[in-house]
């Protein structure tokens, strides 16, 4: 046998032993529900048992000598001798470890450690106590009697070869690899079929059905029953490919095998497949337009037949790099057990979507943040048993994963039932590690508080565990989220629980963009740096773009807006006879720009493909893609835009209306409060952090529902309140009939939105200012000088709340 | 004893150049391109080559020769560059040719300009030469220098 057959023999028995490793830990933690499921006891029995035939064969001893005495233990369970107590489950629990320490030792080394677990092993020889075992060589541990409804023969790993010095795969095989399952199939046995591709980086298919339940003999089983007793004899170097059928399908009554219909497949191979897919419907579209122009039916029927089964092959490989999550929350159950064990509590992981899917770049990214979170929860949210009677909740925390897609993004939540987070503490926790000053403290919101947890160097634990709480946590999890086009929010109630609601893009390799044209070329901007477009038409087109000293600047909403033309920068022949202009407004590193293009074309979903090393310093573009037609086009990086148009780098205000709400980081450092006009009251500062949008609406598009004044505004009514009566007390009046536009400041919770009348919006300002606490009248939080004058900063809520109590309270009214 | 070496030729400005045939994967005719603002001079634009994106440099403004004549459409030599490929633009490709290694000698001293760099050498043919085009060095063109 060559070197390379070793290698893939070494390979594959770490790949497959990870895989079902990780199964056994799902497999434990469900065998704590139900200790005598004997089903999941002869797969766990199995997995070990496969893992230890092979480990003999392969002479790794320490690896064969843990898994025995773990063998031995299980065969008792198995056969009922023995019922699973938490002290075995830890055990057992503990073995697995020991067992994928050492895979990564022989992946590593390619020999098992040095380690003996001697205390291990002697752990779980006491539990074997009662009859000890006689050390059992590897082919006969398995003998079954005839009459027990499980499997007859083990499947003995048909293995192999002396280890080769050859790394094997990656560190963790199995976040390279993409597992489909159709149905729920126990994996103990999978097909070993390989692609011949790099271990690190396969795919399994299993599209199969499981096996009839209850048919415990079929007729094909004694023929394996017969061929398999030979496996375990000396090791006959077998190649791969011999050794394939053996390690599948036991004879096992009742329970479902998995399927030979699985195979392992390169993810290299999948990516080129999609590669060729994505040519194939652009060739189908090609030829769909040609045969639209002739009459000959038999092209017309072919070419339609050709458009079916090209959109159906592309679904179908789209579909080949989509995992479902179940895959990353499988190893949940026992992160949670472990850690409850450690902590004292009792938590009990219901999910929900499990087979929500996400490609599997996603998968690799979320792995990590999800897992922290789940810690975290655990740790510090679920409170211990005594604490939770106390409050009268049941002793048994519930930690909720869910899984959703909705509205092309995959939303995931993590809801506990545990303490929640106490603004209070956050305050106090915030003062005391210097986050924040006492001025910003006193006028934060609970909201803002509770997402001082994003903060870096933010621990609220009140004793730091070994588990979590060491400070490093979840602001990592949010910028690890937010690498990859996330979003993540966090909403507590004290006492009731937290909910962690992340929101992540399907797949990284297709995003959303905005189609521009400059100069006769095309480009694409992420719409993730997009924040509007402006077009000036006729006499504003001629006017509306000033000069500082000959850089030009537009007045939006009131503030400069630095400009960059995309056809000077890129050095692109101008458009003189358009008499529009078209401008692209732009963020990057938290600032804005306008970018004047040519025309604005339309958003597509676009691919994203690196570009040569020879054009890779340009730092305009981020990559080029293949549009619809065949042709390429360059995406633009918007901070190499920036930084090329020297927006970035000029010292300039930031005081720009801001659609989104700014970071949660710049709200504390500094206060962003929105300048606005309200009646006879005068000025009036609202925390920007509040706003939701401002809009300009037409008095006429105000309409009257019953007492209120209420907007149509995206699909809903939004009520309005007119800021005016509000703080002066009452609850609004009909618009004046000489105004033609209302301002609107929308506030929103909870989808909710309310839009709050001002007579003018005047400026954003964004400085250090000293807010003073001042009461007396209502819904004023407190004032500060700003521009030499003093203003009263708004507390939205109590406004709303004192004009109408019920109207944050209300569910969004469908249109 | 003498090795036979492979080349794919073709034709720049009159001169007759070559590169080992094993780095070149395919030969196509034009393709509509994409302009690169910004991009060395040499690089034409961007090739959509069955969903792969292929980088095109301008053999003739590479080596400092003149440029193509107006409507002259250029051909396609892609060249396998580790996992990505780049594509060369040449007048007119010829055929595969088998060479003898005696008949290589290497650039003469007087050989002045870009294409000192470029050319390994010459095979001496009957009634011609062929140039034998270093790709590696071909493919290096100018990066960094794109804001100059």
């Amino acid at each position: 046998m060559s070197l390379s057959d070793m290698d893939d023999v070494l390979k594959e028995f770490l790949v497959e032993s990870y895989e079902n490793l990780d199964q056994l830990d799902a497999d434990f933690v469900a065998l704590e529900q139900d200790p005598t499921h004997r089903d999941t006891l002869a797969a766990v029995f199995r997995t070990i048992h496969t893992i230890k035939g092979t480990a003999g064969f392969l002479a790794f001893e320490n690896l064969e000598r843990v898994t025995h005495v773990g063998e031995n233990l299980l065969s008792k369970l198995r056969d009922g001798e023995l019922t699973l107590t938490p002290e075995i489950t830890t055990a057992l629990l503990g073995m697995v470890d020991a067992v994928r320490e050492m895979l990564g030792n022989i992946e590593e080394t390619s020999t098992d450690g040095d380690a003996e677990y001697a205390e291990l092993v002697t752990e779980l020889t006491r539990l074997n106590a009662d009859q000890p075992a006689a050390p059992v060589p590897a082919a006969e541990a398995s003998p079954e009697p005839a009459a027990s409804a499980l499997p007859a023969a083990e499947p003995e790993p048909v293995a192999e070869v002396t280890p080769t010095d050859e790394p094997a795969p990656s560190s963790a095989p199995s976040s390279s690899l993409v597992m489909f399952h159709q149905n729920k199939p126990k994996p103990q046995a999978e097909p070993a079929a390989t692609a011949g591709g790099p271990a690190s980086s396969l795919v399994m298919f299993n599209q199969n059905k499981p096996a009839a339940s209850t048919a415990g003999t079929s007729s094909s089983a004694p023929a394996r029953e017969a061929s398999v007793p030979d496996a375990p004899t000396p090791p006959p170097p077998v190649k791969p490919a011999a050794a394939e059928p053996a390690p599948v399908k036991p004879t096992k009554a009742g329970g479902p095998g998995m399927s030979e219909a699985s195979i392992r497949v390169d993810v290299g191979l999948l990516d080129k497949l999609m590669n060729q897919v994505g040519e194939l419907v652009l060739a189908r579209n090609q030829v769909l337009q040609y045969a639209s122009d002739t009459s000959e039916p038999e092209l017309l029927a072919t070419s339609q037949r050709l458009n079916l089964i090209t959109t159906e092959l592309q679904e179908g490989v789209m579909k080949t790099r989509m995992q479902p999550i179940g895959n990353v929350w499988g190893k949940f159950p026992r992160v949670v057990r472990d850690l409850a064990v450690m902590c004292g509590k009792q938590v009990r992981v219901e999910m929900e979507g499990k087979e929500t899917e996400l490609d599997r770049t996603i998968i690799e990214a979320i792995k990590d943040p999800l897992t922290h979170i789940v810690r975290n929860s655990v740790d510090h949210g679920i409170e211990k048993p005594e604490v939770r009677v106390e409050n009268s909740k049941p002793a048994e925390g519930v930690l909720r994963l869910n899984a959703f897609h909705e509205g092309g993004q995959v939303n995931i939540e993590i809801v506990d039932d545990g303490g929640g987070i106490n603004p209070a503490k956050m305050r106090e926790k915030g003062l005391s590690k210097g986050l924040i000053t006492p001025d910003q403290a006193s006028t934060m919101t609970d909201r803002e508080l509770i997402h001082l947890i994003f903060r870096p160097g933010f621990s609220t634990a009140e004793a730091v565990t070994k588990v979590s709480g060491r400070g490093v946590g979840m602001d990592v999890v949010r910028t690890n989220i937010e690498k990859i086009g996330g979003s993540l929010d966090i909403s507590s109630e004290v006492g009731r629980g937290t909910t962690l609601k992340i929101k992540i893009p399907l797949t990284l390799a297709i995003i959303p963009a905005l189609m521009v044209t400059s100069g006769g070329e095309r480009f694409a901007i992420p719409q993730v740096s997009l924040l509007e477009l402006v077009r000036l038409d006729g006499e504003q087109a001629r006017t509306a773009i000033e000069r500082i000293h000959g850089t030009p600047v537009y007045r939006l909403r009131g503030t400069l807006l630095p400009l960059v033309y995309l056809n000077q920068l890129l050095r692109l022949p101008e458009d003189k006879e358009s008499t529009s202009i078209n401008m692209v407004v732009l963020r990057a590193d938290d600032r804005q720009f306008g970018m004047i293009v040519d025309t604005i074309n339309d958003t597509q979903e676009i691919v994203v493909k690196p570009l040569d090393k020879t054009l890779k310093d340009i730092p305009v573009f981020a990559g080029a893609t293949i549009l619809g037609d065949g042709s390429v086009s360059l995406i633009l990086d918007v901070l190499g835009v920036a930084q090329q148009g020297k927006v970035v780098s000029e010292v300039g205000d930031k005081r720009l209306v801001v659609a989104k709400p700014p970071a949660e980081e710049e709200a504390l450092e500094r206060h962003t409060l929105l300048l606005v006009t309200v009646g006879e009251q005068g000025r009036f500062a609202i925390p920007l952090g509040l706003v939701n949008r401002l809009e300009e609406f037409d008095a006429s598009r105000v309409e009257n529902s019953g007492d209120r004044l209420v907007v149509q505004y995206r699909g809903r009514i939004m009520p309005l309140i007119s800021l005016a009566h509000a703080v002066g007390g009452g609850y609004g009046a009909p618009i004046e009939a000489e105004q033609d536009v209302v301002q609107i400041i929308v506030y929103s919770r909870d989808e909710q939105c309310i839009g709050l009348i001002v007579d003018q919006i005047d400026d954003i300002v964004d400085e250090r200012i000293r807010i003073e606490k001042r009461s007396g009248r209502p819904g004023v939080g407190g004032a500060a000088v700003i521009h030499g004058t003093v203003t009263d900063i708004l507390d939205l809520e109590t406004v709303i709340r004192c004009v109408d109590p019920g109207l944050l309270d209300t569910a969004p009214m469908e249109l | 004893m003498t090795e036979a070496q492979q080349f794919c030729t073709f034709c720049l400005d009159g001169l007759f150049f070559g590169v080992e045939v094993l780095k070149v994967q395919e030969v196509i005719r034009y393709q509509q391109m994409t302009h690169v603002p910004l991009a060395p001079g040499v690089v034409e634009g961007l090739i959509n080559l069955r969903g792969q994106i292929v980088t095109a440099i301008d053999l003739r403004r590479r080596l400092g020769l003149s440029p193509r004549p107006q409507g002259q459409l250029p051909m396609n030599v892609v060249i396998r560059t580790g996992d990505s490929a780049v594509s060369f633009l040449v007048d007119e490709i010829g055929d595969v040719l088998e060479v003898e290694e005696e008949a290589f000698e290497r650039p003469p001293e007087t050989l002045q300009g870009e294409a000192r760099d470029l050319i390994r050498g010459a095979y001496k043919l009957d009634g011609r030469l062929l140039l034998i085009l270093d790709v590696e060095r071909a493919i290096l063109c100018g990066a960094g220098s794109f804001l100059g």
